[in-house]
């Protein structure tokens, strides 16, 4: 679907397709925003937004990465899983080593989930096994590590260094270092897709797989490139969970590779691969996010935010198809007066 | 779904490679069951046996629907909240005074109404099954959170929740594989022994073609996913019944359990490969290791690098073993050339 990735007649149009995308998003997240204000006006107190962006930012730092993906035609699965091993890592590790900086967490969650991400890539691409079982297979195996190594046992908030704790409420500038973690991820990875080769690459190996080969581009870097950002980004995510939540055992992030994939999705990246942006998927993780607030905050029952976003994934991929119908036959209209 | 077709020798090599896959799953299946019951204390015991089966009862009953589904390179990831559903519906409908015998067809009749959504809008509307049944994945099990909040309902009559649990004839063969031997030989009939199931095949190794050859590729895809909404919701009732416990939250993560066990059965995620009895097979294996295991006290969580280590190989072994062959072939046919 919606092939074009670049060049000449289509380029207009898909540059339009990509504003609907996204203005959709944008326009359900700001009806959300004002109709809630309007009956609760302290949903927009700071209090209240610092929430809503602390809660964004490691699911949107998992849907950068997991957009990546999803735009070469391929899934993550194992998300979940990579964040819960990467978690119980650097818990583990600070509760042992509670002298070690907070840049050291961070190298090693990155490290970790890069790991992780690099052997899902190689058994996608050389094992020439699909992303989907290679994932949910190594979502089981990364799941059953940490629950052998780990068993029983968790890491509470009171073994963990103060700094390690406190790094999920500082913040600079005003601006919570988890937020700014989130988007400079966001901000760096939609560059990347957006501006770069290798990003472009991404879209036309998501477009056609068999063409971006016959094209020469380098598939197999940039499948494992992709991995890599996708395993990395979630084991970045698990430090940050960590340092959110403190208390860390062996299901942390179980169940998450649902939420990250719909927040993807409702974003505008479209599973069938090669359209979409990392920015819009960071704006689905926004709104889902947004969405559960406001359920709380206008006291509707928190039961009915699991059903909402159902529904808005199979209105947002509707909404995609519709798009795409509508530019396949505004193409055949151009191609037919040439 | 539709990589199938890139490759245009897999048919051939793919029958070749699907019956080896079979017979080592099939195999496998027998060493660790016969490996089990003389070398675990307690697995071999007919209790055991009855445990057994009534832990695979769900995994295998949904794998039915999936593996057709999956047969036509489509996929259904809503199974497990429709069960859920059904768990709510069940214990709702129950405390507002149906009767048993009323509540049992409405709710399958309302799990039927939840797939043919599912079919509706892979199928009508040609959207991608992967993102619409993660979609009403997260709306089913909404939808069954608001119908039952986290509360749960327990007071079954016991008729019901005594045959679930119940042997027949009070021996060892526990009452839920009449419902699994029946439904298990009504699709494997389905799928191997009707014009319909052939159709499914064709549909999964290229839809376009399976069109132009006269299968109504859409409406034969809509109602596998009415089948798969019926049958799950079935499984919700006998899961509701054998816990004697209708949660909104019964039965979650079962729909990747589902299909780790289907794949693993030797059926092809892109479709138009794969059989029932390696599916069976695939169930069985998975649900003898846990049982083993569990007895040995191993946690049943470390059983999951097995699971995801063989759901893995399920597909690289063969993909491992025909690239040697074609290096090998490759090899011979320059040799030939050379002298």
């Amino acid at each position: 679907m919606a092939a074009v990735a670049t060049h000449s007649p289509a380029k207009k149009v898909f540059s339009g397709l990509v504003k609907t995308r996204e203005l959709g998003i944008i326009v359900a997240l700001a009806a959300l925003i004002i109709y809630t204000t309007a009956s609760q006006p302290r949903f927009l107190s700071a209090q209240s937004i610092r929430d809503i962006l602390l809660n964004t930012s490691i699911l949107a730092v998992m849907a950068a990465g997991q957009a990546v993906v999803v735009i070469t035609r391929n899934i993550d699965l194992s998300v979940g899983s990579v964040l819960g091993i990467s978690a119980f890592t650097v818990a583990s590790m600070m509760s042992d080593n509670p002298g070690l900086p907070m840049i050291v967490a961070l190298l090693v969650g990155l490290a970790v989930g890069a790991i992780a991400g690099l052997l899902n890539g190689v058994l996608v691409r050389y094992g020439r096994v699909p992303a989907l079982v290679v994932t949910l297979g190594t979502m089981y195996i990364f799941r059953g590590l940490i629950y052998s190594w780990a068993g029983g046992d968790q890491v509470n908030a009171d073994e963990l260094p103060g700094h390690f704790l406190q790094f999920a409420n500082d913040s600079i500038l005003g601006i919570p270092w988890l937020v700014l973690i989130a988007l400079v991820v966001v901000g760096g990875v939609s560059l990347m897709m957006r501006n770069y080769r290798v990003g472009r690459e991404l879209y036309a190996m998501g477009s056609s797989p068999g063409a971006a080969e016959l094209a020469g581009i380098k598939v197999a870097r940039n499948m494992l490139a992709a991995f890599i950002i996708s395993g990395a980004l979630a084991g970045l995510a698990g430090v940050l969970f960590a340092s959110r939540f403190g208390t860390i055992d062996a299901s942390a992030g179980n169940g998450y590779e649902l939420n990250v994939v719909a927040a993807v999705v409702v974003g505008g990246v479209a599973v069938s691969g090669g359209s979409g942006t990392v920015w819009g998927a960071g704006l689905g993780a926004l709104l889902l996010t947004v969405i559960g607030s406001a359920l709380t905050v206008l006291d509707i029952n928190q039961f009915w935010q699991q059903a909402i976003v159902g529904a808005l994934i199979v209105l947002a991929i509707c909404a995609d198809r519709i798009v795409a119908v509508r530019i396949a036959r505004s193409l055949r209209k151009r191609d037919s007066h040439v | 779904m539709s990589d199938a077709t890139a490759n245009p020798r897999s048919l051939k090599d793919g029958l070749g490679r699907l019956a080896t896959w079979d017979g080592i799953i099939i195999l496998l299946t027998v060493v660790v069951i016969v490996a089990a019951s003389l070398g675990v204390s307690n697995f071999g015991t007919s209790r055991n046996f009855t445990f057994l089966i009534l832990d695979l009862m769900p995994i295998v009953l949904v794998a039915l629907p999936m593996t057709l589904i999956i047969v036509t390179g489509e996929i259904d990831l809503s199974v497990a909240s429709i069960l859920g559903l059904a768990s709510s519906l069940m214990g709702w409908f129950w405390n507002n005074g149906l009767s048993i015998e009323m509540i049992i067809p409405l709710v399958i009749v309302i799990g039927a109404v939840l797939g043919a959504i599912n079919g509706f809008l892979v199928n009508a509307l040609g959207l991608p099954s992967l993102a619409v049944t993660i979609g009403t994945l997260a709306l089913y099990r909404g939808l069954a959170f608001v119908v039952l909040g986290d509360g749960a309902v327990a007071d079954f009559p016991f008729d019901y929740t005594g045959w679930v649990t119940g042997t027949i004839g009070g021996g060892s063969v526990p009452n839920v594989l009449i419902p699994i031997v029946a439904l298990a030989i009504v699709f494997g009939i389905v799928l191997h022994a009707t014009p319909f199931g052939r159709s499914l095949y064709a549909i999964g190794a290229n839809d376009q073609a399976a069109h132009f050859a006269g299968i109504r590729v859409a409406r034969t895809k809509f109602w596998l996913y009415v089948a798969s909404g019926a049958v799950s919701a079935l499984v919700g009732i006998l899961w509701t019944l054998r816990y004697s416990s209708a949660r909104a939250d019964n039965g979650s993560g079962l729909e990747l359990a589902v299909v780790a066990a289907v794949l693993l059965g030797g059926v092809s995620i892109f479709g138009g490969k794969g059989n029932l009895p390696g599916v069976l097979a695939g169930v069985v294996l998975l649900a003898a290791l846990q049982n083993a295991l569990r007895l040995q006290d191993v946690s049943g969580q470390a059983l999951n690098i097995v699971t995801g280590t063989l759901l893995v190989l399920s597909v690289l072994l063969p993909n491992v073993v025909s690239s040697i062959r074609t290096s090998r072939q490759r090899r011979k046919v320059r040799q030939a050339a050379a002298s």
